[in-house]
């Protein structure tokens, strides 16, 4: 059998001159455009892909359709006549209780949200499992277990410990500010700012990166674990020290997981409903919040057709980001480098 | 811990240049421990006394709000007397492998597939991710339609002449969390393929050459050469895949509700119902306790064999 | 006395000092589109006629869904300025935790104990003696919808009772009509079970089992009817696979199925439908066997916040809401009862009268929620959507379980 080890010594055998940077995929290159085994390919591709796309047709035609249509009853059957009522309703002027101006309202506080929680949780996650991956010390790994079982805790089991911590944390550091503050300065009230987590974006930042740590470190530790260790130590050995190896050697090979760790982020972070509505106030709530409530009116006609749109709109960043993000998802970069 | 100690000593063999220029043994890790304090923090406060929170809650008669009132083992009398959470077990256990098993194929599958230097990647890629983007609140609606036997698949086929065709797994107690499956698959399985073709592509081309060059198939190939390699992507896969289903609750109240009666309810649901619906938190706590128990009994001898084994290539 | 003047008197005796302008986080689940209409009422009520202003802080989903997220701010030490809850006991630990700010005085200078009526709303909110909530409405459950047309299809006059009705079931299934509609959710057939709980065992014996939870009348041959005709109620929802309550609703009015027993709030589907009371639908409270009433509904609570600006402004809503002319607006917008029978709502139909009718002679139990901890509601939720979906239970298996859930929550 032909291991990834003696496969090796014939890798150094054949062309050395291989490296096309930043470029496609792997595997043999298809021979012609309609060979039988480009049909078989393209063909389980299709297939599967009409499985994936049914329901996002159910929820296209339904969004374009008006609600007496959809009373007729036919899931499937495109609009008779195309409107696009229902989206400009779910952007503008669905009622999420007494508001009634629709997504948009919540669209600016969802990427205020979004923007500092995906830079802040993927950055310290990258930098963790790279400590893990490559600057294991006695005890890293018990403690990276204990953040694996993290992974599998329901998260609204965890609502109330997590608001008690941010209050107590938020009242400690105000105590902490404010005799700090106190000893430079004798003005009275000076020193009345306070230390808010609770319902506030800060705290709601701390909660994503908490929870979207587990995996996003085991992702990262998981990827840079397969990067040989022979580069890592042949940089030591150059003198690199632990940032400059992360970012001259770690970070450009890493392409691929950062997408994967920031596709599952933004989803998340983007389509968060619990924590958005817990830990900020009325004023900041994010697009989620105007999202269920659009849905998920328990009493009353359920307007399905601005339903579907709302879900659609809301899902549209997320999606933009798969789209183009894709493109990072290369490979050879670390090929070369190895060789290099 | 093996591993630890067996690093350390690796690394000062190797690099005593760079220690030269140290003078302080103690601390040259002191980088690494710095930069691993937030997750440290997180895994101990916040996951660890999170959890040692919930397990002594569990024992107390907290209902609306945590309370300290003692009532030893009575919730989870209660919890294995209960017939929903002897149901819920049962489902999740069913659900689960199928999910797990389904979920790694599929994945692997179509990133085998797209890493075939094919046209469209793009696009394909992002038709088998985008389901994962969408609030589960109307994709459980969507699934919920297109299974209605009145006007869903059922439906157009009897339509289409077959009067006798029968496909209404979401009023039928049997099959229900087999509907429940063919949505969290269509919802979990780009994501798992996005991992894979992450490891795919981490993977050096040289070894395809030296494959081809060897003479062995691209189906072999993959078998006995591309999937030992990217074992510790298929370790990630499987944690995201099982701490999903673990976590499985939305899907199910927004395409069943957990019935028909109680035919379709998961233990995520159970802790939820009984901490917010039934406002008995001992309870909720209780059952997510026996949750992470059984999390932990197979987690931890894992990670013991995963981490304190000998390295692995 | 003027709105405005006891507004003032109210005011005066809890701060005294001047009326700061505050912004007031309210909290609710009020979001579909008579409901978020009904909401407006309030929010207008308050921007216009004091300095304060109303901050929209609708979560919908329900009580289930918005629960966690009021007591998580409670508790995190951020409250909002008033939250809304059902009636009854769902609050009641936040009371006696002292987070719930105590409304005695307003209460006392508006008089609630007066015109609340039936006074078992106030009491839902009294804990000790003092007064911690605002009720704003009544829902009832004990209504039973009926299609006109349905019942005229199948050769049958439509039913004036129960009895009746069970009377006209072959008729109906005969002509292809589903006799009942009922949704997958457990709260619908559990709520159902209730209300033909009060109609079939009568008000005495559910007190007994609700109130004092008497397992031996849960026991006892009068809930043996109850279970019985329950039982036959499964058979004769056979063959309609809907989910949500308005989805049955729906079979209802589009004469599929013949009856639903469904709340009041049933009675904007048929509205929506463009349908009349009386021509298209029927309908009878307490399934027509008892003149009967249950009286649940919302309530508005106000946490602590230790900020006396902010309790000023808090008494200053909580007198609002139950102002009449506010009762008015909002009752008319949400299809609810008013929870003060000196007002006039605005637009009365046939079944609406009849309920206000049952209000005015005090005919009214209070509701589940009220007797019931949620704990106990999930339970029997539970137990009674296994029932509905499992064939082969039987009425009396059924039957001992719900004794043994009562006779735990004892």
């Amino acid at each position: 059998m032909a291991n990834p080890a003696t496969l090796s010594s014939t890798i150094a055998a054949t062309d050395p001159v291989t490296s096309r940077l930043g470029e496609g995929p792997s595997g043999p290159r298809p021979r012609k455009a309609l060979s039988p085994r480009n049909i078989m390919l393209y063909g389980t591709l299709i297939i599967v892909s009409l499985y994936y796309l049914l329901p996002l047709y159910v929820m296209l035609v339904t969004s374009l359709k008006d609600m007496a249509e959809i009373r007729m009853g036919n899931i499937f059957s495109p609009p008779t006549e195309i409107t696009f009522e229902p989206w400009v309703k779910a952007w503008s002027e669905a009622c999420t209780g007494v508001n009634c101006d629709g997504l948009s309202r919540g669209f600016w506080n969802s990427v205020r949200i979004l923007i500092p929680s995906v830079i802040i949780s993927m950055t310290i996650a990258l930098i963790s499992g790279y400590t893990l991956a490559k600057w294991k010390f006695k005890g890293s790994e018990v403690f990276f277990t204990m953040l694996l079982v993290g992974a599998f805790i329901p998260y609204q089991v965890m609502l109330y410990p997590i608001v008690i911590g941010l209050r107590e944390t938020g009242g400690f550091l105000t105590d902490i500010w404010q005799a700090t503050c106190n000893v430079f300065t004798a003005a009275e009230g000076a020193c009345r700012g306070r230390v808010q987590l609770f319902g506030s974006i800060s705290g709601l930042v701390i909660v994503h990166t908490i929870f979207g740590m587990p995996i996003n470190v085991l992702l990262f530790r998981n990827y840079f674990a397969a990067i040989p260790d022979e580069l890592f130590k042949a940089a030591r050995v150059d003198g690199a020290g632990f940032w400059q190896i992360l970012l001259r050697i770690i970070l450009p090979m890493s392409l691929p997981i950062i997408v994967v760790s920031g596709i599952i982020q933004v989803t998340g972070i983007w389509n968060d409903f619990l924590f958005g509505v817990v830990y900020t106030r009325a004023e900041q709530y994010p697009m989620t919040v105007q999202l269920n409530n659009i849905v998920n009116s328990v009493q009353g006609i359920k307007e399905y057709n601005v339903n579907m749109a709302a879900t659609l709109l809301t899902g549209l960043v997320p999606l933009t980001v798969y789209f183009f993000s894709g493109r990072l998802f290369v490979r050879g970069i670390a090929a070369g480098a190895v060789k290099g | 811990m093996a591993v630890a100690s067996d690093e350390g000593r690796v690394s000062t063999s190797r690099t005593e240049t760079a220690q030269a220029r140290r003078p302080v043994r103690l601390f040259r890790n002191l980088m690494s421990k710095i930069a691993l304090t937030p997750m440290i923090l997180t895994a101990v406060v916040v996951f660890f006394g999170g959890t040692i929170w919930t397990v002594v809650y569990s024992f107390t008669s907290s209902g609306l709000l945590p309370r300290m009132n003692w009532v030893g083992l009575d919730q989870y009398e209660r919890l294995w007397s209960t017939a929903k959470w002897l149901v819920s077990i049962q489902n999740l256990a069913l659900y689960g492998i199928l999910s797990l098993v389904f979920t790694l194929v599929i994945g692997f599958v179509l990133a085998a597939l797209l890493d075939r230097k094919i046209r469209f990647e793009d696009t394909f890629r992002t038709i088998f991710l985008y389901p994962f983007a969408l609030s589960f609140i109307v994709t459980g609606l969507i699934w919920q339609w297109i299974l209605n036997p009145d006007f869903g698949i059922q439906g157009i086929v009897r339509d289409m002449g077959w009067e006798s065709f029968t496909f209404n797994p979401l009023n039928d107690p049997d099959i229900v969390m087999y509907g429940l499956l063919i949505a969290g698959l269509w919802q979990g399985t780009g994501l798992i393929m996005c991992i894979m073709l992450a490891g795919l592509r981490g993977i050096d081309e040289d070894i395809w050459k030296a494959a081809r060059v060897d003479g062995i198939g691209t189906v072999k190939t993959y078998v006995r050469i591309i999937i030992p390699m990217m074992r510790p992507v298929f370790v990630t896969a499987v944690v995201l895949i099982t701490s999903g289903i673990i976590k499985l609750y939305d899907l199910v109240v927004a395409q069943t509700s957990g019935g028909p009666g109680i035919s379709s309810e998961v233990p995520a649901k159970y802790v939820m119902q009984a901490m917010f619906g039934g406002q008995n938190l001992g309870q909720g706590f209780a059952a997510s306790t026996m949750m992470l128990l059984s999390v932990v009994i197979i987690l931890v001898p894992w990670a013991l064999l995963e981490f304190g084994g000998r390295k692995r290539g | 006395m003027t709105l405005k003047t006891k507004l003032l008197a109210a005011t005066a005796i809890c701060a005294a000092g001047a009326v700061h302008a505050e912004e007031m986080e309210v909290m609710h689940w009020w979001t579909s589109g008579g409901e978020a209409a009904a909401v407006s009422e309030f929010a207008k009520a308050l921007n216009e006629r004091t300095d304060h202003t109303w901050i929209d802080g609708a979560i919908a989903g329900g009580g289930d869904t918005a629960r966690p997220v009021m007591v998580s701010r409670i508790l995190g030490g951020d409250p909002p300025a008033a939250f809304q809850f059902n009636h009854g006991l769902q609050a009641q630990e936040l009371i006696e935790a002292g987070l719930m700010l105590d409304l005695t005085d307003v209460a006392e200078a508006e008089g609630w104990t007066d015109i609340v009526n039936p006074p078992s709303l106030l009491d839902a909110c009294t804990y000790e003696g003092r007064i911690y909530c605002a009720p704003v409405n009544i829902h009832s459950w004990q209504w039973m919808w009926l299609s006109n047309d349905a019942f005229e299809q199948a050769g049958v006059e439509v039913p004036e009772s129960w009895t009746e009705f069970t009377e006209a079931v072959p008729a109906l299934q005969e002509a292809g009509i589903t006799p009942l509609a009922v949704g997958g959710q457990s709260w619908q057939q559990n709520g159902m079970f209730g209300v033909m709980a009060i109609a079939l065992a009568g008000q005495e014996d559910w007190l007994a089992v609700n109130r004092d939870k008497n397992a031996e009348v849960a026991r006892g041959e009068s809930y043996a009817r109850v279970f019985q005709a329950f039982a036959d109620a499964r058979d004769w929802s056979d063959g309609l696979d809907v989910q949500d309550w308005n989805q049955a609703t729906n079979a209802v009015i589009e004469d599929t199925a013949a009856a639903q027993i469904m709340g009041d709030w049933a009675q904007g589907e048929f509205a929506v439908a463009g349908e009349t009371a009386g021509e298209d639908y029927s309908c009878l409270p307490g399934l027509g066997e008892v003149a009967i009433l249950d009286t649940g509904g919302d309530a508005f609570y106000f946490p602590v916040t230790g900020d006396p600006d902010m309790e000023a402004a808090q008494k200053e809503l909580a007198a609002l809401l139950l102002s009449p002319e506010v009762q008015v607006a909002f009752n008319s917008a949400k299809g609810s009862l008013p929870i003060r029978g000196d007002v006039d709502l605005t637009t009365v139909n046939e079944c609406t009268q009849k309920g206000l009718d049952l209000l005015a002679n005090n005919q009214t139990l209070p509701s589940g929620n009220q007797l019931l901890s949620p704990d106990t509601t999930t339970q029997l939720n539970d137990l009674m959507t296994e029932f509905w979906n499992t064939p082969s239970m039987t009425a009396e298996e059924a039957q001992e379980r719900y004794a043994q859930i009562i006779e735990s929550a004892g």
